[in-house]
């Protein structure tokens, strides 16, 4: 293990005074986050490596909160004079009355250890994540002649963090983040199919080490070979089995969202007032785990200078806590949960989730499709959306199967299937040993993107709507 | 551009003329702001106010191209961005179609971007303005709340220089407003928006925008799930955009040459109904993403790509027509300083029909009103052109919209879609978006629901 130790962003005597700026128009709260991040990124396509792109994003976001009011500004000047600019920018705008002088203790916060880096991306040679975009398009080609095209794509971060408050919170963090992607296109006599698999951990670049970049491929390029012969998808409601890993995307939109304070808090939450409420089978038990080691939604802390948390929202079917961050927890007088994140510094924090999963069963997953007459196999999601008011949501599946009299049979092709959530997860009637995580997530929300993961055992739900066109 | 930005210029072209032999320079270096103000129960829940600044450079030495980009202007970052993409050139595979943008001769067609009473616009109008939007969408209907009422606006600053001899800088600024409403009806909560765009406040049309967003989430109380079957469709102004959105990839020259569209080898076919003519026109200033130059710094124009239904244009950047032996249409497309060009529609347009949309209802003897999709980004694949996503809406009996809908997918195939079109509306709603809308009418699209 790799250890690394450098000055702070911004010196805390400078950051004293700033946080006393923005109280200075009688506001009782102000907080600085400041990030530092660099990245690098590579993409091959058609053949070709296009370009390998290097990125530096740095600054800061002043946030002030008086009342039910918050006053926000950013800058990319980290000096100590750009930064007193946006705090009083920050002050004014949510201007109370003469707030007089405040003086602040700062104390560092515990970072919860989620990453143990090995080898820290900048210590790589470009040429070295380059060959892996080569070797991938090599392995996905090579699996069948009917593969048309490949696209390859490698990026790295490094985001350093520091946020304190006036509360004396300080804390910083080290966010380092490892992603590799494969798009593949076959074609067809019906046409073209695409396919596509990706890993990301918050891990540096020895999550090589543990991955085969070729498996990878190939993996992509066989879900596009395998549905060149697939069929339209059935049109209806039907039984549905969802397969271990990228499943855990159900519950993201079924639930997690719903499960947000700040939608909770202004009423547009089908969860709302269900506390202590059976909302789920009895089967279901969803945490959200901003520790979950290497995980592409672990945090040290979350973007409000908390330690990340292992928070269980619905247990055997019972919802026992939603997500909260700052300004919610302290509406509430409870604590927060690790669940304050932004996308960048110039972006406001807002509840977000981490890793978001359910926990194992005790059903065989081969017995799950064993003990389904007729349904559909959904082996990879893709994205979904969800209005969390009405609770209804949608997710893709871009790899799926019928399943007839218990054994998977043809493949399908892609389209949306529709739930409503608190529907979806009553009639969830059997669920799998087999828990796994799956690919990189980003979620968003209010125009924000934040990496998250998602993961579940093989599971079945009783009935969904397949969007597809058979009948 | 209309109007020039001398310092950003100036760091451009100091970025430029440090290129060597046999190199070529991009440097596109940029500066904004915004102001977002968000009301919750008569209270300013939030207000925002930031500047940001950057420089992106594209380096190209014999067929490989290299990039790096930083989010400040200071002049040593400036110097390490230049380095970085310089070294990044080492790592590409050389292309022979690599390079930049070359003038073409082509003339801008001036417009306006940059409103004074916008940028002077003071900060307590703008507050009060939203909490009007807040408070008009209250008064029209008790079972509508408010989620939040926004009010958004940003100005921006650009110039871009390259040793090929592009040199162009220009401003511009822009607002609108947003409420999104919640209608509660007992057990069930539905929700609805409305949003209002203009070169400044005095363009807003707030009554609008509280009307729609308190009818649209008051429509859907009562809503069921539909039984599944073949339908024909209705597809709101703010869906066509979205449906009219996805076309782009497909109409895309670099995916066209990469294999990615199913019209790859489709020019001249009639691959729409004969009432169907898809224009990307950034130079009509009715277009929300209107502008006079593209991501490369060629003028914009318009394009006509599909004319009566039959394929005529795919759209182009210089890096996609040198590969497919044809010029720039001027559609690269960049999104910002952190990154290389792309291609893409820039502002894409239908020629309208004639009817209202109660008039395309009228026909329409067994059918669905959609009023929102969802999951487009994960239902839709514009590669194999399989289209199936969430919906909402109002069901269609003997010309009449009754029931309202909801739960259900509705889903066909984005090659017998465009075939399949009956009507297209003269209701034109020029959106904050890509691609304006109109009613779209489809038939033979499958509804799923129980």
């Amino acid at each position: 293990m790799t250890t690394r130790t450098e000055s702070p962003l911004v010196e805390p005597d400078v950051i004293a005074r700033v946080l006393a700026k923005g109280r200075s128009t009688g506001a009782e709260f102000s907080e600085i986050y400041v990030e530092d991040k660099r990245s690098t990124s590579a993409g091959l396509d058609d053949g070709k490596v296009e370009q390998v792109t290097s990125g530096r994003d740095r600054g800061a976001g002043i946030r002030v909160i008086a009342g039910d009011t918050t006053g926000f500004a950013h800058t990319s000047d980290l000096s100590e004079r750009g930064l007193l600019a946006a705090a009083e920018a920050a002050a004014a705008a949510a201007k109370q009355g003469d707030g007089g002088v405040h003086t602040i203790a700062l104390q560092p916060v515990f970072r919860h250890p989620v990453n143990t880096i090995v080898q820290f991306p900048d210590t790589v040679a470009k040429a070295r994540k380059v060959e892996l975009l080569q070797r991938a398009d090599v392995a996905a080609r090579g699996v069948h002649g009917a593969i048309v095209q490949v696209s390859a794509g490698y990026g790295d971060s490094i985001k350093k963090i520091l946020i304190a408050n006036s509360d004396g919170i300080f804390s910083a963090d080290e966010q380092v983040r490892t992603l590799m992607r494969v798009s593949v296109i076959a074609n067809g006599d019906a046409g073209m199919q695409t396919g596509y698999n990706s890993l990301g951990h918050t891990i540096g670049f020895e999550v090589f080490d543990e991955n085969d970049v070729e498996e990878l491929a190939i993996r992509a390029a066989q879900q596009a070979i395998t549905k060149l012969q697939a069929r339209p998808a059935p049109s209806g409601a039907m039984q549905v089995v969802i397969k271990q890993g990228s499943g855990g995307v159900l519950f993201h939109e079924a639930c997690g969202h719903g499960l947000e304070a700040d939608l909770v808090g202004k009423g547009s939450s089908v969860y709302r007032g269900k506390m202590g409420e059976l909302v789920a089978s009895p089967l279901v038990t969803v945490i959200d785990d901003g520790t979950m080691a290497g995980e592409w939604g672990a945090i040290g802390v979350d973007d409000e200078g908390h330690a990340s948390q292992k928070n269980t929202l619905i247990e055997n079917g019972i919802l026992t806590d939603y997500m909260w961050d700052f300004i919610r927890a302290r509406k509430e007088g409870r604590k927060q949960s690790g669940n304050g994140r932004r996308q960048s510094y110039a972006d406001l924090p807002m509840v977000r989730m981490t890793n978001t999963f359910v926990t194992n069963g005790s059903e065989d997953p081969d017995d799950i499709i064993r003990a389904t007459d007729h349904g559909v196999y959904v082996a990879k999601l893709g994205g979904g959306q969800v209005d969390t008011a009405s609770g209804d949501f949608v997710f893709g599946m871009v790899e799926a199967y019928l399943i007839e009299n218990g054994e998977i049979t043809e493949p399908l092709r892609e389209g949306n299937l529709i739930g409503n959530g608190p529907q979806v997860l009553k009639d969830i009637d059997l669920m799998g040993n087999d828990f796994a995580m799956g690919g990189p997530g980003t979620c968003g929300k209010d125009g924000q993107g934040v990496p998250v993961g998602d993961g579940c055992p093989t599971l079945r739900v009783k009935s969904m709507t397949i969007g597809g066109t058979a009948a | 551009m209309s109007t020039t930005v001398d310092d950003l210029q100036a760091i451009a072209d100091r970025v430029v003329a440090q290129a060597g032999a046999g190199e070529q320079i991009e440097a596109y270096v940029s500066r904004g702001g915004e102001t977002a103000i968000r009301i919750y129960e008569g209270e300013l829940e939030h207000f925002v106010s930031a500047q940001s600044e950057g420089v992106g450079i594209r380096v190209i030495k014999n067929g490989r191209t290299g990039f790096a980009y930083s989010g400040t202007l200071d002049p040593a970052a400036i110097a390490e961005v230049l380095a970085d993409a310089r070294d990044n050139v080492s790592f590409g595979t050389p292309d022979e179609f690599a390079g930049l943008a070359i003038p073409d001769g082509v003339a801008q067609i001036p417009q306006k971007f940059w409103d004074e009473e916008l940028a002077g616009y003071p900060t307590d109008k703008k507050i009060a303005l939203t909490k009007e939007l807040e408070k008009l969408t209250l008064g029209i209907d008790d079972r509508v709340r408010v989620d939040e009422a926004n009010y958004d606006d940003g100005w921006g600053e650009v110039a871009v220089a390259t040793t090929t001899g592009i040199r162009e800088s220009g401003r511009g600024n822009s607002c609108y407003v947003s409420v999104s409403t919640l209608a509660d009806d007992e057990e069930e909560t539905q929700t609805g928006f409305g949003f209002s765009v203009g070169d400044s406040p005095k363009d807003f049309n707030l009554q609008k925008a509280a009307r729609e967003a308190s009818e649209r989430a008051t429509r859907l109380l009562g809503a069921t799930k539909p039984p599944s079957k073949r339908t024909t469709v209705v597809l709101d102004p703010y869906v066509t955009s979205q449906f009219i959105s996805i076309l782009s990839s497909t109409l895309n020259g670099e995916n066209v040459a990469k294999g990615r569209s199913f019209f790859a080898e489709r020019m001249g076919d009639q691959v729409a109904d004969p009432r169907f003519t898809l224009v990307d026109d950034p130079t009509n200033p009715l277009a929300y993403t209107a502008t006079d130059i593209d991501g490369e710094g060629l003028a914009a124009r318009r394009n006509v790509l599909i004319e009566n239904g039959v394929l005529k244009k795919f759209v182009h950047s210089s890096y996609s027509s040198r590969r497919m032996g044809t010029v720039s249409t001027g559609n690269a497309t960049r999104g910002g300083f952190a990154g290389s060009p792309g291609v893409g529609c820039l502002a894409m347009q239908l020629v309208p029909g004639t009817h209202t949309q109660e008039e395309l209802i009228a026909k329409v003897d067994d059918g669905v009103l959609i009023q929102m999709v969802s999951g487009l980004h994960s239902g839709v694949n514009p590669v194999s052109g399989d289209f199936s996503t969430g919906a909402s809406g109002m069901l269609i009996s003997n010309g009449t919209v009754g029931a309202p809908v909801r739960e259900f997918t509705i889903a066909s195939t984005l090659q017998r879609m465009l075939l399949d079109i009956v009507a297209i509306g003269g209701d034109v709603d020029w959106l904050p978006s890509r691609a304006h809308g109109m009613s779209l009418v489809i038939r033979d699209v499958t509804m799923s629901g129980t």
